[in-house]
């Protein structure tokens, strides 16, 4: 799952497996920083891996579970639809993207918007830790702050990276969903309740 | 990357050789594409000469203005064509839609003829988030008043909003535009919205319903009426004036059934999410919908009445 920048891709096939998964975490972090410190840069878009937005999904996924106590129907999400509601939304905000005319390749949309779910999973950690302490309302503020920050932090970062590629006068059609996908992905972390 | 892939080998043959013959000739990229320098892209349904494409680009261009020939359902440009819409249109059709006037059809005046499916899509995927939003909203707020609620994030309600939104904004244009084509042999001077006109049509009336929703928010139940009643009102209107050109011509009794219908399956959508996403103020967990009035309060005397569990 890398893009091909490498000449002779066969050379790698000879080093240790330390190497290769040394390497790899390696691109993954550097892409934590670049999302972490939003500035316009093209490293999410050159090198995209679609590596950084499976731990994501699978760490918030995991994070969202509830015991099974609860009957099924009126529970949070289970994991399932944790996943799908990433992976589907971020294939549909790429194909709006795409149809609107932006010039990003399916892939690097997917990575970005993948990457950017990395202060709402910082978030999602945050919110479990304080829900360790009594529930109250300062309790809530508390969770309801850091989720705002980190929903801002997550579109300005995402339209840092994504806004260059739409035509000018389409940019905003082409943010809203990211928007919204963002807002569902908050939503989600924000009314979790540990039971 | 992945559009290169689809292109197949004797396509790129005929680009080079097209290339060759034309040294001089402009590349351009393929949609959506980051393309690196000398790529040539090859529209799946053109062939000939390098001059026949570019009679194509063109008359495709000029084809969307004046719908005689567009590119095959099975090109990614035939999609494209729907969502070919200016941030500042979106906002004028929202707006159209807002404020229905008697004499200004939605079709001709605001879509121009040129429907887009990017505003129905959307505003129905913001309506299904909404209701499931403020709707699980409605119970926080109801468990701060009585503390027995049991609160959950009624998750599964995002599926069955997201669902309904959408089966209503593709099956009942569906249904129209199948009657209205059936109808056209009794009217002569207008003839029917085509079908992607009508769903664009419907879908911007439903976005009266998304501050209506919020709104809701407020616990006071006459007030919530009100405003869905104010949301029925002007979203009915903006589809009844769309239809009414369309209708006018056709017998009296044809065109009060069909707007009414109209208007009473766009009722029974309003109502139907006020009562399956809202349930007022207390509430038994488990109870089937209940009455907007308080029931009898022939229990205790507790500062808020508790419904009876059938």
């Amino acid at each position: 799952m890398r893009s091909h920048i490498r000449e002779f891709d066969s050379s790698t096939l000879n080093e240790s497996v330390q190497n290769t998964i040394m390497r790899d975490l390696k691109a993954v972090g550097k892409k934590f920083m670049h999302v972490l410190y939003p500035r316009k840069s093209n490293t999410l878009l050159r090198d995209w891996d679609l590596w950084g937005p499976l731990i994501l999904c699978v760490t918030l996924a995991l994070m969202l579970q509830r015991s099974s106590v609860d009957s099924e129907k009126d529970g949070g999400p289970q994991f399932a639809e944790v996943f799908v509601i990433v992976w589907f939304g971020a294939v549909t905000i790429t194909l709006n993207s795409k149809l609107l005319g932006g010039n990003i390749s399916f892939f690097q949309s997917l990575c970005v918007l993948g990457y950017c779910i990395l202060p709402l999973t910082v978030a999602m950690l945050v919110c479990r830790l304080v829900l360790l302490a009594e529930q109250g309302p300062i309790n809530f503020m508390v969770r309801l702050f850091v989720v705002i920050v980190m929903f801002t932090w997550s579109i300005v970062a995402s339209t840092a990276f994504l806004a260059d590629s739409q035509p000018p006068n389409r940019k905003a059609l082409a943010i809203y969903p990211v928007f919204l996908f963002y807002f569902v992905i908050s939503w989600m972390i924000l009314t979790f309740t540990p039971q | 990357m992945a559009a290169a892939d689809e292109l197949a080998f004797h396509e790129f043959e005929e680009a080079s050789n097209l290339l060759a013959e034309t040294p001089d000739a402009v590349t351009t990229s393929g949609s959506g594409q980051l393309t690196p320098q000398g790529h040539v892209a090859v529209a799946v349904d053109s062939g000939g000469s390098y001059g026949a494409e570019e009679e194509v680009e063109e008359s495709d261009k000029t084809a969307l203005l004046q719908e005689k020939q567009q590119p095959g359902f099975w090109t990614f440009g035939y999609y494209q064509s729907f969502f070919d819409v200016d941030t500042c249109q979106v906002l004028d059709r929202i707006k159209g839609s807002l404020l229905p006037r008697p004499g200004h059809n939605f079709v001709r005046h605001r879509l121009r003829n040129r429907p887009d499916l990017y505003g129905p899509f959307w505003i129905c995927a913001t309506l299904a988030f909404v209701l499931a939003v403020t709707g699980n909203l409605t119970l926080v707020l109801a468990q701060r008043r009585d503390p027995s609620i049991h609160y959950s994030p009624q998750f599964h309600k995002v599926t069955v909003a997201g669902v309904t939104i959408y089966c209503y904004v593709w099956l009942v244009p569906l249904a129209l535009w199948g009657f209205l084509r059936w109808r056209k042999r009794v009217r002569e001077r207008v003839g029917p919205y085509t079908f992607l006109e009508t769903v664009c049509v419907y879908g911007y009336s439903l976005f009266v319903f998304i501050p209506t929703v919020v709104l809701w928010l407020i616990p006071v139940p006459w007030l919530q009426w009100l405003f869905g009643a104010l949301a029925l009102a002007l979203s009915a209107a903006s589809l009844v004036f769309t239809l009414w050109p369309v209708v006018r011509e056709d017998t009296r009794l044809v065109a009060a059934v069909l707007l009414s219908t109209v208007v009473l399956l766009h009722a029974l959508l309003a109502t139907g999410c006020k009562f399956y996403f809202f349930q007022p103020l207390p509430l038994e967990p488990l109870a089937p919908p209940p009455q907007a009035t308080s029931l009898p309060l022939n229990l205790l005397p507790p500062p808020t009445p508790r419904s009876q569990v059938t």
